[in-house]
């Protein structure tokens, strides 16, 4: 078929359409440079900044004008952090956390909350998934004190005046029950990305196909196990994979809730301390470079779940083999 | 299994998507859905199936009121217009699907599968998943499943329509062999007439979620009940044309403007009997181009179809479509002399639409 003698296309035309295929290049990273710059200068630059500090024994106790005097200490910081009795403790802790908050709430619930409210009255539904978002969109401190307010010691507390006017003995919920209010806490924060995200992808299945499970003979709830569940693969990958890492890095609603107490790091999680060691130090010495290390492991165990996680959900699976005809 | 649909009645809201449509349908037998788009041809599948709960009416198979009855319970097998094959399973897991919910063994799950897949030609397929075939086989493999758990009752919804034209055919007579065959009362909802013509014992007409015919093929064909079947039962569609018919001395006459058609007694005297003005139906096939004509024309258009020519005569305000071979070579403008074959002519009563010959 193809005669290039007779082609009008010349080579000249050739050269310019190369041109032009060139100029479509840059300006398309014309169009990424700013987000490109911003990526740069608010985030590869800090990290590499934090992993530089987390060599080095820099802290106010021997902070001086001159910078030149921080001494590079090697490893130290990470040999100290493992020979830490307390950071074996918040290391657990944070591993209770993220599994306990990520599999009941930031998952479960939300499996849950997506897969009823697209089974009922459309409208219904939205009004429940609408409140389900209110935590996430309140001011975190405003949030907290409401929970403050809930859990706080009779007489003030409002669980506590329920127990009162039902004659039941009266806790200080957040001494004897720290864990159950931060998971709680902020779990129902966490529910409302899953439920989002699980909703559209229900809504997105083909009516058709929910309708052929039915008439092929599944129940609804064959039909959310063979059908649904496994058509909600990817997003339910990407919401595990994301809220266990932004479950990993999240500490502002514990920091407010319980600061890591009662007592000794009762609830304290990796990143709260990386935040007390460098920047809150209770005895006043902020050890800007003990707190980075504890921040790049953060990073480091975060990017090896990620790829984990990858792995157990068979990503390659997902991508269909080429179309080969038969006939 | 019978079917028997007692004046049903679907609401969305305020939409209609049926309404009162009474309809049996008797064991074994073939049953068309025609109609134009929105008419309520799926809403009325669905509900059979027992995805929609009906609004009003019954529905029974056999003797059994299925209204409340969940769609697992009913033993349908059902044939989407998009093939609703699920795409995470193979085309094994596919046509097991049915199978596997109903429990039954491995073993005869794996047989049943294979001796489905076999006849409907797709043995060799068994491995990939749906997105990997053609739009043919997918078709295939969806028939597949509707039939693999033996069902009671087979739903089509459009069917063939995502495929071309002779892959049509082939299927249509394929699923028209295996369905006497296997003797399952089948409903097949298709907007394409010659389909619904070739394939069902019965068609069921629907406009505007009313049914408008229930008759075997040609009964629709030759004795048209309504304007609405007349005008959509034919391709190309009856011409129509507004006449006064009127009886003198027992001949009977349709007259239009110039137009003066002697029409039998037979056909004639009922629309004599109306008082005014009557719609009068004629078949393109019903009408030639011949020397002896009565009606002059001028050709207005010609379209040839290959076999032969379809052709637009303007006969004062009027128009006429016809066909006539291709090797008498019409062209437009050309002035030709029509006859109609009134023997076949048709009568409706402009008002309620509906035929003053047969009811
Ligand atoms: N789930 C629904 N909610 C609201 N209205 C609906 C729904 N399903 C159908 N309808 C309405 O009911 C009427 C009949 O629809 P239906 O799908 O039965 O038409 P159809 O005859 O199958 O048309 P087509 O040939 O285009 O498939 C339409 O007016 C449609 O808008
Ligand atoms: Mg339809």
């Amino acid at each position: 078929m193809s005669q290039p003698d007779t082609n009008p296309k010349s080579s000249a035309a050739l050269v310019q359409s190369r041109r032009n295929a060139l100029r479509s290049y840059l300006s398309a990273y014309g169009f990424m440079a700013p987000a490109g710059v911003l990526v740069i200068i608010f985030f590869l630059i800090p990290v590499a900044i934090v992993l530089y500090l987390s060599v080095t024994n820099l802290a106010s106790s021997n902070f001086t004008s001159d910078l030149a005097k921080m001494e590079f200490i090697g490893l130290k910081n990470y040999r100290t952090l493992f020979n830490d009795q307390f950071a074996r403790k918040i290391f657990f802790n944070t591993i209770f956390y993220v599994l306990v908050t990520l599999s009941i709430f930031n998952v479960g619930l939300a499996l849950i909350v997506s897969l009823l409210t697209t089974h009922i009255d459309r409208g219904a539904g939205f009004v429940f998934r609408a409140l389900w978002i209110l935590p996430r969109i309140t001011s975190p401190v405003v949030y907290i004190l409401i929970w403050k307010r809930m859990s706080a010691e009779a007489p003030f507390g409002i669980l506590n005046q329920i127990n009162e006017a039902l004659g039941q003995p009266t806790f200080n919920y957040l001494s004897t029950n720290p864990w159950v209010f931060v998971v709680v806490v902020n779990g129902f924060i966490g529910v409302s990305f899953g439920m989002i995200i699980f909703t559209s992808a229900i809504e997105s299945i083909p009516k058709d196909l929910l309708n052929a499970s039915l008439v092929d003979g599944s129940s609804r709830m064959q039909r959310i196990r063979y059908v649904i569940l496994p058509l909600i693969r990817w997003p339910l990958l990407f919401v595990v994979t994301y809220q266990t890492l932004s479950l990993l890095t999240s500490f502002v609603e514990i920091q407010l809730l319980t600061d890591g107490g009662p007592g000794l790091y009762r609830t304290e999680v990796w990143s709260l301390t990386a935040y007390h060691r460098a920047l809150s130090n209770y005895f006043g010495n902020a050890q800007w470079g003990y707190g980075s290390a504890f921040a790049v492991l953060l990073v480091m165990i975060g990017v090896v779940l990620a790829v984990i996680y990858m792995r157990v959900f068979r990503f390659d699976e997902l991508i269909a083999e080429p179309r080969v005809e038969a006939l | 299994m019978e079917i028997r649909i007692d004046n049903l009645t679907k609401k969305f809201g305020d939409v209609v998507g049926v309404e009162d449509l009474t309809l049996h349908i008797d064991d074994g037998e073939f049953v068309a859905f025609l109609g134009p788009s929105g008419c309520g041809k799926t809403t009325t599948l669905l509900t059979l199936a027992g995805i929609y709960k009906p609004t009003e009416g019954l529905i029974r198979f056999g003797d059994r009121v299925v209204n409340t009855v969940q769609p697992k319970d009913r033993n349908i097998g059902m044939v989407f217009q998009s093939y609703a094959l699920y795409p995470h399973m193979t085309i094994f897991q596919n046509i097991a699907y049915p199978l596997k919910l109903k429990k039954t063994p491995k073993k005869a799950q794996n047989e049943q599968v294979r001796q489905v897949a076999n006849v409907m030609g797709i043995g060799e397929l068994l491995d990939r998943r749906p997105g990997q075939l053609s739009g043919g086989q997918q078709q295939r493999v969806a028939l597949g499943r509707a039939l693999v758990k033996e069902p009671d009752v087979l739903l089509f919804d459009e069917p063939l329509s995502n495929l071309d034209a002779r892959l049509r055919l082939t299927m249509r007579g394929e699923i028209k062999h295996l369905q006497k065959n296997l003797g399952i009362t089948s409903i097949y909802v298709t907007h394409d007439q010659v389909e619904a013509m070739t394939m069902a014992d019965r068609i069921a007409v629907m406009n505007l979620g009313q049914l408008q015919a229930f008759d075997a093929p040609d009964e629709l064909y030759d004795r048209p009940k309504t304007l609405f079947v007349a005008g959509f039962v034919g391709n190309p569609p009856m011409n129509f044309i507004d006449v006064d018919v009127s009886q003198s001395n027992g001949q009977c006459v349709a007259a239009a403007d110039s137009i003066q058609l002697p029409v039998g007694k037979e056909r004639g005297e009922p629309p004599a009997g109306y008082a005014g003005t009557v719609v009068m139906g004629i078949r393109p096939e019903d009408i030639t181009i011949a020397d002896d004509g009565n009606v002059n024309g001028e050709i207005f258009l010609v379209e040839p179809l290959g076999r032969e020519d379809l052709i637009d005569v303007r006969v004062g305000p009027h128009s006429f479509i016809l066909l006539a071979d291709t090797d008498k070579q019409h062209r437009a403008g050309e002035r030709v002399a029509l006859k109609f074959d009134m023997t076949q002519a048709q009568f409706f009563d402009p008002q309620t639409e509906r035929s003053l010959l047969w009811n």
